[in-house]
């Protein structure tokens, strides 16, 4: 009979924790512990094994949409409608465990939950609410957020997908580009820009002129060109004239869709519209729910490689000794732990003043900003400790690494992000 | 059906363990508290029988804790448990595994029951008597160290792990199983779980409104702790240097006759 004590808590009390030395995990309360480790277990169970094989075929197993809806993590952080209503903070370790698996899972559930969901909580009727949201939350219906075109990709402002009033429908011309998820959704949130003769557009400075840092909420109720307002719109897939096509030969970001959407004549029932969102203000408030959860995936993705660069370390030798022995190995890792515990003390206190409600976009940038430049540098310096095993997908390093290059750019660039900090401190924007 | 599922809270069982050599008791402070795991393979055994019995089947935790152990026990109510019963009180400090088991019977019978659900141990004191003491305490039959467990009507059957195999056992209900860790994989709870455990009721009681009228306690123990001592420490493993594989196997066969395990 085996009494031997099962292994399950993933609480980590030693006096030395190698991965969490200041015991910044035990300043979770239990209910975002016990969403830690349900998380966890799950990436370890469901996402760990195959992963590399996912990676390598390029492919987003659909069937993973209802287990994460099983999970309860698509849109947890909203209220009501069959969402979970955790805390920020919560949602915040979820989005660290499901990327500690892969960027483009966590990438799946930030779109559903955040890009998706979160426009038609926050901007959409009663009927819409309901209409999506618990299928959704479920992952029964996959959603997409269709921002970015070819030709606007840090200044959406500039979007040339047109929404025209037509009787009592919108009809939808342009496409969209590098959309996640957009080949497999059910269903898509379109960011489109309208006619200024169709009604009110936005509360302050519709057609105002400055232009400042256009991803910086600052900017959020200016829509650019034309003195239109940019408006969201709900597609279902399959509606006639929208199409969708994948975005191949991807290095990064790869157990993920990318796609392109095609609006042509694509009429829509004008209830389709988001009632509550008008301007740019719509779209850029989703976007800082989904870096904020960026914010705490980077550390996920970091951790994986820190822990499997150590566990190499300690085991390979060269020169009649571990790797790790030597004084250069050593500095790479501790200097990687550093980089990692100041990422997380970040994006616990943004969390935190998330949940206070005093969280401003421009925290977001400092968070988003440093921890994914942070992460992807750590993931460097990883892929050396492993050598030539690091090249190969045997270790999740080098995975984590080229995903990363897609998290630094999307969701606001680095520059974009340096950009927003600089004019919040200088006062001065850079763009004009 | 009425389940009640006992489960206790112990410190981390990854933490390093340290014993005060005044109180002779384990060190608490410093360290996080933890559901049993144990405890946990019997929670899932209820749930799955709840789950399969459907109708009004109700699962409730009982436990003798301090009330600051309510986060911990708001875990089993994430994993599904309806409500929890919490005895707390400051007489309760210091009981052996007479006393707790004599107030979880009073706490248990008080709350009503057709099936308690116990884990075989905890991971502190690692005694594994309370399952069989409730059972006596509650006068119901009780089986032990099960890998499998159903109800059939008012009949539980199971299976029984013994040292070389198992055996097919079974008792009416009301009754009381301790299962082992083969009998399942736990659940890990789902976040509307755990958001919704937190509308969920852990009735705290004092040791007197569960109707515990007998001394327990420190000053009520029946055991005492008279010392201890760190085991000795594990030998080396022998290490055999083979020259060829067709060497070392007999030597591992030679090793596995003479344990008697071939
Ligand atoms: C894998 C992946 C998934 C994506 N998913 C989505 C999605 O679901 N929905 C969606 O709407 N979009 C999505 N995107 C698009 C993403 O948001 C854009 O790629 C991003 O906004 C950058 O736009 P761009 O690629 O056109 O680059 P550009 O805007 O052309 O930028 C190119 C370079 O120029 C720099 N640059 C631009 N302007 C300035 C400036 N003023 N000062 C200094 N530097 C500047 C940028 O920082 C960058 O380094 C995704 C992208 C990727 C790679």
């Amino acid at each position: 009979m085996n009494l031997g004590v099962p292994k399950r808590d993933t609480v980590r009390t030693k006096a030395f924790d190698p991965i969490d030395p200041l015991g910044l995990d035990r300043d979770l309360n239990s209910d975002e512990r016990l969403v830690r480790d349900t998380v966890r277990s799950f990436v370890e169970r469901r996402i760990l094994p195959d992963i590399a094989t996912w990676f390598e075929r390029g492919e987003f197993p659909k069937e993973l949409a209802r287990e994460v809806g099983e999970l309860g993590v698509l849109g947890m952080h909203l209220d009501g409608y069959g969402c979970a209503g955790a805390s920020a903070t919560a949602y915040g370790v979820a989005c660290r465990e499901l990327e500690a698996g892969d960027s483009g899972l966590r990438s799946f559930v930030s779109v559903q939950g955040s890009l998706a969901m979160f426009p038609v909580r926050a901007y959409g009727s009663e009927e819409q609410r309901e209409e999506w949201l618990p299928r959704m939350a479920r992952g029964e219906v996959i959603g997409c957020f269709g921002l970015t075109e070819y030709d606007f990709g840090s200044d959406p402002a500039g979007m040339r997908t047109f929404a025209r009033r037509d009787g009592g429908d919108y009809v939808l011309d342009g496409s969209k580009a590098w959309i996640t998820s957009g080949g497999i959704a059910d269903v898509a949130l379109v960011w489109a820009r309208t006619a200024s003769d169709d009604g009110p557009t936005g509360t302050a400075s519709d057609g105002a002129t400055t232009r400042t840092v256009p991803e910086a909420g600052a900017r959020a109720e200016s829509d650019g060109n034309n003195g239109g307002s940019i408006r969201g719109f709900i597609v279902p897939a399959g509606t006639r004239g929208f199409s969708t096509r994948n975005i191949e030969r991807k290095l990064s970001l790869r157990a993920s869709v990318t796609s392109e959407l095609s609006f042509d004549s694509c009429r829509i029932p004008a209830r389709y519209m988001l009632p509550g969102a008008r301007g740019l203000r719509g779209p850029l408030s989703c976007l800082s729910e989904a870096r904020y959860g960026i914010v705490w995936g980077a550390i996920g993705a970091a951790r994986a490689c820190y822990e499997a660069a150590l566990s190499y370390a300690r085991t390979r030798e060269q020169f009649g000794k571990p790797i790790g022995g030597f004084q250069l190995t050593q500095e790479k890792l501790v200097n990687m732990l550093l980089e990692l515990q100041k990422a997380q003390l970040l994006a616990t206190q943004i969390g935190r003043l998330k949940d206070a409600g005093t969280l401003l976009p421009q925290h977001v940038s400092i968070g988003k900003l440093n921890n994914v430049r942070e992460a992807l540098a750590i993931c460097r310096e990883a892929r050396t400790i492993l050598g030539a095993s690091g090249i190969t997908l045997e270790y999740p390093v080098i995975r984590h690494m080229n995903n990363l290059e897609s998290v630094l750019t999307y969701e606001g660039t680095s520059e974009i992000h340096t950009l927003i900090l600089g004019q919040a401190i200088t006062g001065i924007a850079a763009i004009t | 059906m009425k389940i009640v599922v006992t489960v206790k809270l112990v410190p981390d069982t990854n933490a390093d363990k340290r014993i005060d050599p005044e109180t002779k008791r384990l060190v608490r402070t410093g360290v996080e508290t933890v559901l049993n795991p144990f405890d946990e393979y019997a929670l899932e055994a209820a749930l799955q029988l709840k789950e399969k019995a459907g109708g009004d089947t109700t699962v409730t935790v009982v436990t003798m804790a301090p009330e600051n152990g309510k986060e911990v026990v708001r875990k089993a109510l994430a994993m599904g448990a309806d409500d929890a019963v919490m005895l707390s009180d400051p007489q309760a400090e210091g009981s052996d595994v007479w006393g707790t088991a004599h107030a979880l019977a009073k706490a248990i019978a008080q709350n009503g029951f057709d099936l308690v659900v116990c884990g075989t141990q905890s991971t502190d004191a690692i005694t594994g008597e309370l399952p069989g003491m409730l059972a006596e305490l509650l006068g119901v039959p009780g089986l032990t160290y099960l890998r499998k467990l159903e109800i059939d009507g008012t009949t539980v059957r199971a299976e029984r792990e013994t040292d070389n195999g198992y055996a097919r056992i079974s008792a009416p209900l009301p009754a009381l199983a301790s299962v082992t860790k083969s009998i399942n994989e736990p659940r890990y709870p789902s976040l509307r779980g755990i958001m919704g455990a937190k509308k969920k009721t852990i009735a705290v009681r004092t040791l007197a409104e569960a109707g515990v009228g007998q001394e327990i306690g420190n000053a009520g123990a029946r055991t005492e702790v008279t010392g201890f001592e760190t085991p000795p420490a594990r030998g080396k493993g022998e290490v055999y240097q083979a020259a060829d594989a067709v060497a070392g196997a007999q030597k591992i066969l030679e090793f596995l006759r003479e344990k008697k395990f071939v």
